[in-house]
């Protein structure tokens, strides 16, 4: 038998020739070349040529108001919507699981934004949240209802623009967390909650002891996705802001990346190298403290 | 007796509070719940409506009504005839189609070697496969950016496409999957004399049809929605995929600001996607669930 199969040596490497040649050449390569452009100081990109090495890229970014204020709107993003968006995701799926009638219509329901087309669907949260001279829009004439006054949350201040682009985001992350964790739920044993009863236990009690403990890694591994993901934000703001990020102080540090490669303000690949290995050095910390922490206060 | 009795009273009171309480909490839950799809549905809701008023009714709105009497398809028209939207469309799909299924073939190859296929340094590869799942999509596309350019390929459909026609992560989901099938069937198939091309055509593919499906579905989701890549790859209407449609519409479409084309050039785009979903429900859930990202 193993005669049989020594003969597919050669064979193996090309069936998977295909593979290695789309990843060698789209990234591996680019991996390496990332950090080379990082490091080349001056680069043109009409001529190909650079002045010296160093860190000056870096230090160009690092000090660029642009940058900064890309990484606070980054920041501020994550902090707002990671924990949000769980919390709420977890409390809709205890509902969820404690109801039978209509589960199966409300999880339908709310699994329609993953399969919505981010920058469509912004267009429409732009037009429900936007002043014009005509009309202060759906959401401000609501506000008005409750006898608020009418604030422009697209080009307004900051709070407001703020506060769309969150709630945004928390609608579009929400089916992939609600998916998780009605799941995740449903395969707790039946047999503890039981025994839960059988002793009495109050349900905020067991929800607290028993099925929270045991969803935990699911509840840590949306967290450490919902980091990664909202760090790299960028079509949800696109969506809601329009392509000019910098000029409407909404860019992200993904959009500034992209800024600095192609648009407006493009055409060096250098800084926009620097900025993208220091968004990867954030992420990759976060995670790993998130790795750390879970390590200490998930049961597995 | 007068105790027994008191006792009784007591339990039936006791019991009425639970089914009171636990009633209330049931109703609560409801109200939360379809709260929840109320601001699901909501922008749905608003964008098939606007895409129904005409665009001198929506104007004069003052104060945005929530229903119309004089539903209108005119907007429809205006969006496939005042912008390419139909070139969009075609655009994406050609570009959706095209990916998905070089990509089905690079994996799927790819998935029989690890899995199937025995051959010095298979181990290595693969951890090096691996290891390349943790590199993000922003670190890559500068360069990627760059060698498509030097290529001459923007504004092409290779350059959309080529970039995107392997997944790490597919692999290896595919061959767990292969895995599964047990080593007789194979070596049964070996000393028929069966090639390892047939054996994975006629045996190993429709066994991990399932799997398949699931990947194809993602990965159509995935190609329907790209914005990034698009956008910086191509500048030329031509190549538009529905994303930078969109955006190019917001930005300089229909002359004069046209909400209810814009909305109706919404609900064309995101229809497909929806339609996709409700047929394919829950193998959609099933694959997003076990290997989506997005979140």
């Amino acid at each position: 038998m193993k005669k049989l199969l020594r003969d597919s040596g050669l064979k193996g490497w090309l069936y998977l020739l295909p593979a290695i040649l789309f990843l060698g050449v789209f990234m591996v390569y680019p991996l390496i070349d990332v950090f080379v452009y990082s490091f080349e100081e001056g680069y043109n990109s009409a001529s190909q040529t650079f002045f010296g090495t160093g860190t000056y890229n870096y230090s160009y970014v690092l000090h660029d108001p642009y940058f900064l204020q890309a990484v606070k709107n980054t920041f501020l993003l994550v902090v707002i919507t990671v924990p949000l968006s769980t919390g709420i995701a977890l409390l809709i799926s205890v509902g969820l699981n404690s109801i039978k009638p209509l589960r199966n219509l409300f999880q339908t329901i709310y699994f329609l934004p993953y399969v919505t087309n981010t920058l469509a669907v912004g267009l429409v949260f732009m037009i429900l949240f936007k002043k014009t001279a005509y009309s202060d829009g759906l959401i401000n004439l609501m506000i008005t209802w409750f006898g608020g006054t009418a604030v422009d949350f697209i080009e307004g201040p900051y709070w407001a623009r703020m506060f769309v682009l969150c709630f945004y985001t928390i609608w579009v992350v929400m089916p992939f967390k609600i998916l998780i964790l009605t799941s995740a739920l449903a395969s707790v044993d039946q047999m503890y909650y039981n025994a839960a009863r059988v002793d009495g236990t109050s349900k905020l009690r067991t929800f607290l002891r028993i099925t929270l403990p045991m969803i935990s890694p699911m509840i840590f591994y949306l967290i450490i996705t919902g980091f990664i993901g909202a760090f790299k934000a960028y079509s949800d703001v696109v969506a809601l802001f329009g392509t000019d990020l910098n000029a409407a102080g909404m860019n992200t540090i993904v959009g500034y990346v992209y800024d600095m490669l192609y648009g407006d303000s493009g055409g060096y690949p250098s800084y926009a190298s620097a900025a993208a290995i220091i968004l990867f050095a954030i992420v990759l910390t976060i995670t790993c403290i998130n790795l750390l922490v879970s390590k200490k206060k998930v049961r597995y | 007796m007068e105790m027994r009795s008191n006792m009784e009273t007591d339990y039936l009171k006791i019991e009425k509070n639970a089914r009171i309480r636990k009633r209330t909490v049931n109703v609560i839950t409801y109200i939360l719940l379809a709260l929840w799809a109320l601001i699901v549905l909501f922008p749905f809701y608003w964008m098939l409506l606007t895409s129904v008023k005409s665009y001198g009714a929506y104007n004069s709105e003052n104060i945005p009504q929530f229903f119309t009497l004089s539903p209108t398809l005119e907007n429809y028209v205006e969006a496939f005839t005042a912008v390419p939207l139909g070139r969009y469309l075609i655009n994406t799909t050609i570009f959706t189609l095209a990916t998905t299924a070089i990509m089905l073939a690079v994996i799927t190859f790819a998935a029989f070697a690890f899995a199937r296929l025995d051959f010095k340094g298979k181990n290595i590869v693969f951890v090096l496969f691996l290891s390349l799942m943790m590199i993000p999509n922003e670190l890559v596309i500068i360069t990627n950016f760059v060698t498509v350019t030097n290529l001459d390929l923007r504004n092409t459909f290779p350059g959309l496409i080529l970039p995107s026609v392997t997944s790490v992560f597919y692999i290896y989901l595919l061959k767990e999957n292969f895995e599964q099938i047990p080593d007789s069937l194979y070596y049964a198939a070996k000393v028929d004399g069966t090639s390892d091309l047939k054996y994975l055509f006629r045996v190993m593919i429709p066994i991990s049809k399932p799997t398949l499906i699931t990947i194809t579905i993602l990965k159509v989701i995935e190609c329907w929605n790209s914005y990034v890549w698009p956008r910086l790859i191509t500048d030329d209407e031509n190549y538009f995929l529905v994303s930078n449609g969109i955006q190019e519409i917001r930005e300089n479409g229909f002359g004069r600001e046209n909400v209810p084309a814009m909305m109706a050039a919404v609900v064309v785009i995101s229809v497909p996607l929806i339609l996709l979903f409700l047929v394919f429900r829950n193998k959609v859930m099933a694959g997003v669930s076990r290997g989506g990202t997005k979140g």
